[in-house]
């Protein structure tokens, strides 16, 4: 980044373990959850369809299925700290950054095929 | 305790809190600043501190009446100086030569950031007032302009302080109220909540607000 001050400061925000992710792979995000006292983990699997930002503050969107075939698409800051971990399950073809097309597709239309692990 | 400190904007930012939400944060550089001079209600009519930046300077930039006030208060020169009252606390013990660490910030504390923000030039109404000029087709002919700017026989005049085109920017701005996030004090920089004028490097106070 720019300047060796604000890289200081954000290197103390990052995530030590962050796997290769790219778009189209289907990743499970370990989220975790406050309920009162209580802390559990919540998963969130779905394809990630776009990457944002770079450094603190670089984000995934990841489009799940949901039941009734509805989509459901949640925005993590990939270095936040409710994340408890970031799983790639499987990665598919894709041929571009963002995978928005995705959201005009249903059913059979919207599968990717997988590919070899890089 | 000082009433503010004096530093450079260094940029933004963002940190996550104990919740694990996003702050955006800007990254000032604040101090070691040095009390140049304390200005006394006896000698001066007023109480006040007069920080400066403590900075390399090279001897060749500093004017002989300012090395002079420097030598006298024996402290290095300073390319930055800026005078805070002190009416809230008439009897903080500060005194020329006394140095002003960003370590005496802590987090939770509110201040206001002054700074100079950046100059845009002789901007247009829609710019800097924003207006919502004419529309752009349907064989409109005023398109960026701002329309009346007031009546005829009675006043006959412009009214004082109508909004018009002019300088934008480069203009000494205050943000109040901003918390402090983080403390780095090794590094003597302050993390502050939200935006700060100005470009990133240039100059800024940092005041303690009035609560």
């Amino acid at each position: 980044m720019q300047n060796a001050v604000i890289d200081k400061i954000t290197k103390g925000e990052l995530r030590e373990e962050l796997p290769v992710m790219e778009p189209g792979d289907q990743i499970k995000v370990h989220v975790r959850i406050r309920e009162g006292e209580k802390e559990r983990v919540q998963i969130f699997e779905g394809i990630l369809i776009a990457r944002n930002n770079s450094g603190v503050s670089e984000t995934v969107t990841i489009r799940k299925i949901s039941f009734g075939g509805i989509g459901v698409e949640r925005i993590f800051p990939v270095h936040s700290p409710i994340i408890a971990k970031l799983e790639v399950v499987r990665q598919h073809k894709v041929r571009r950054a963002k995978l928005y097309y995705l959201r005009n597709l249903r059913g059979k239309a919207a599968r990717l095929t997988e590919r070899d692990r890089r | 305790m000082a009433p503010g400190i004096l530093g450079r904007k260094i940029g933004m930012t963002q940190v996550f809190d104990e919740q694990g939400r996003v702050v955006p944060v800007t990254a000032l550089q604040a101090g070691p600043c040095v009390v140049v001079q304390r200005k006394t209600r006896d000698k001066d009519g007023y109480e006040a501190v007069q920080l400066g930046l403590v900075e390399f300077v090279a001897e060749r930039h500093v004017n002989k009446p300012s090395a002079g006030r420097f030598k006298g208060a024996g402290v290095e020169p300073s390319r930055f100086l800026s005078e805070l009252r002190l009416d809230d606390d008439p009897n903080a013990e500060l005194k020329a030569g006394d140095r002003v660490l960003a370590s005496e910030f802590k987090p939770k504390q509110k201040v206001d950031v002054v700074g100079t923000s950046k100059g845009k030039g002789f901007q247009g109404v829609i710019k800097r007032h924003g207006f919502a000029g004419g529309p752009d087709t349907h064989g409109s002919m005023t398109h960026r302009v701002p329309g009346s700017i007031g009546q005829s026989s009675y006043p006959s005049r412009v009214l004082r302080g109508t909004r018009m085109g002019g300088q934008t920017g480069n203009k000494r701005i205050t943000t109040v109220g901003l918390e402090i996030v983080r403390v780095i004090e090794d590094d003597n920089v302050i993390l502050v909540r939200g935006a700060v004028p100005g470009a990133n490097g240039s100059y800024v106070v940092v005041r303690r607000s009035r609560k």
